[in-house]
């Protein structure tokens, strides 16, 4: 097993900013997008911010995931049984997927409906796909379902989060935390690094 | 996290009523950010006018005719081009307002959910134009065939549909509830008047057609400007006949079939620049008859087709899909307009698609 010193390690500071950063981006994003739909007074401003904010997370997407490659993660705490880590790293990934998906399926949809794709005044981009209707009706569709499976899988990651954090007590939160964490274990008194 | 004292060892029965809150938090903690994403979707609001709750309501009038429009239904495809004349850029950095000719899609309608429903004169006949511009950019606008827009507000606009619906009994709107609508709303009892006011011009090819909504210019110092804009016929006005022919149910539409292929119909693109105290945000209100105006254009329209084998049926005529140098105003019908017109593009766009009223047949192809 994998000594509990490890429950000191943090993960990388730039992945820890990027995570910080999109959790804000992406939540955001999804309540823009939950509101727009019902809104017919704030639509247009909505979708307005939805646009260019979709296309950041997209370009922040791939960043994370060269950042992924060149800072390894640390290792799981002892405190997570081997069911518990599949689970997070599959819905880690679901959530790579689906934030890399999410804006690639919005910016195709607008292609399809032939849609001007204006990020902010003059500056738009161009279609990725040929106007067609039919596909249009599709990737609509389907960017709603891959939304609320985003939101589902990050309710289950937050849940978890909190379960251990709260409940297990192990630190769990403090991996990903902006500051320097102490660990938490049986050891934590001997053990203390400095901050910064 | 890091505040919180380590766990020492507490009795036993103290420790599980200790995990047990801490479980509830945890609870609290995830229920609250889930109702609050139920809270943003509208779950918790079943009563408010939303994209979808508007379309429903011209599904509920006029029932599901599946791949049509839900409103302005019935309609043809035309294009040609917009050339400006340059006047438009001392008020507007938008690249459609510089000297030259942009190709320009439209559609014909009118008013209405039917798509087979017979022409009538008094129907509203509306406009809807998208200009390609050459950097990419794209401006679309809908215009319609009256001076002003008849309600205010897209709630005062639905409740004025329901009241204008036809009485299952008599196939007429209820006197009683159309003119409880007016009491409620005295602006659309005075918009009406002004919309009543109005002589019908004959055809499609005569008529004026009217942006209603007021939008901004933005010149290259940032400087804006109020406006509303029209495009006035160059084809001289003939009063609609007193009695409309009874035997063609697509009379105005046949006349601007054969009217284009005759010669190309032109209309002259006119902005109405608005003063400090003229109302942006009303559509039901006129503004002073004195105000400049500005010729910035031509439309010529050469091409006319019907819209089963036209572009038109894939387009969405948002009308605040605008090029950089026009912004829409505080106008709360542009954005509603804007999310009632993507709800019902994405309905029709996915359902099977029957033919137009106005075939390809009676283009005479």
């Amino acid at each position: 097993m994998t000594n509990p010193m490890d429950n000191r390690q943090q993960f990388a500071w730039s992945s820890r900013a990027l995570h910080w950063l999109m959790v804000a981006l992406v939540l955001t994003m999804l309540f823009i997008g939950v509101v727009m739909v019902g809104s017919l007074l704030g639509y247009h401003r909505l979708v307005s911010i939805h646009r260019p904010l979709g296309i950041i997370i997209l370009v922040l997407v791939l960043i994370r995931l060269v950042n992924r490659q060149l800072n390894p993660l640390p290792p799981f705490p002892t405190t997570m049984s081997p069911m518990e880590r599949l689970a997070a790293t599959s819905s880690e990934r679901l959530m790579y997927v689906l934030m890399f998906a999410l804006p690639l399926v919005g910016w195709g949809m607008l292609s399809a409906a032939s849609y001007p794709i204006v990020l902010y005044g003059p500056l738009h981009l161009p279609p990725i796909l040929p106007q067609n209707a039919l596909l249009y009706a599709g990737l609509r569709k389907l960017h709603t379902i891959l939304a609320f499976l985003l939101f589902f899988t990050f309710m289950a990651h937050l849940s978890a989060v909190l379960f251990h954090t709260l409940v297990v007590r192990d630190g769990l939160l403090g991996r990903m935390a902006l500051w320097k964490t102490r660990p938490r274990d049986a050891d934590s008194a001997s053990g203390s690094s400095t901050p910064g | 996290m890091t505040s919180m004292p380590s766990p020492d060892s507490p009795p036993a029965a103290l420790a599980g009523a200790n995990r047990l809150a801490r479980l509830a938090a945890v609870g609290v903690l995830v229920l609250a950010v889930g109702t609050g994403f139920a809270y943003a979707g509208g779950w918790f609001s079943p009563r408010k006018l939303t994209p979808a709750r508007f379309i429903d309501t011209f599904e509920q009038i006029n029932g599901v005719h599946p791949g049509f429009r839900r409103n302005h239904a019935k309609g043809v495809c035309v294009g040609g081009t917009f050339e400006s004349n340059g006047q438009g850029t001392r008020l507007s950095k938008a690249v459609v307002f510089q000297p030259g000719k942009v190709p320009v899609v439209g559609r014909f309608a009118l008013a209405g959910g039917m798509p087979y429903a017979a022409d009538a004169v008094q129907t509203v006949r509306s406009m809807a134009l998208r200009f390609s511009l050459p950097n990419g950019e794209e401006w679309r606008t809908g215009m319609n065939s009256i001076p002003v827009f008849a309600v205010n507000t897209p709630e005062a606009f639905r409740e004025q549909l329901l009241a204008m619906a036809p009485d299952p009994k008599t196939g007429k709107p209820d006197p009683a509830k159309v003119k409880a609508f007016f009491t409620r709303h005295p602006e659309s009892a005075r918009a009406i008047q002004m919309i009543k006011a109005q002589p019908i011009a004959a055809g499609f090819d005569n008529s004026t057609f009217n942006g209603l909504n007021a939008f901004k210019l933005v010149d290259a110092t940032g400087k804006s400007t109020a406006v509303r804009w029209s495009m006035i016929p160059m084809q001289p006005f003939a009063p609609s006949a007193a009695q409309p022919p009874q035997n063609d149910p697509n009379f105005l539409f046949d006349a601007l079939v054969a009217r284009v292929k005759q010669q190309p119909l032109q209309w002259r693109l006119v902005l109405t620049i608005g003063e400090p105290g003229d109302s942006t945000s009303d559509a039901t209100i006129a503004w002073p008859a004195d105000r400049e105006r500005v010729d910035v254009g031509m439309l010529t329209i050469n091409q006319i087709e019907s819209e089963e084998t036209s572009p038109v049926r894939a387009i969405n005529f948002d009308p605040l899909v605008l090029p950089n140098g026009i912004t829409g105003s505080d106008d709360p019908l542009l954005s509603a307009r804007s999310a009632a017109y993507s709800q019902s593009f994405t309905r029709r766009i996915g359902e099977p698609k029957s033919p137009s009223a106005v075939t390809s047949s009676e283009m005479g192809e």
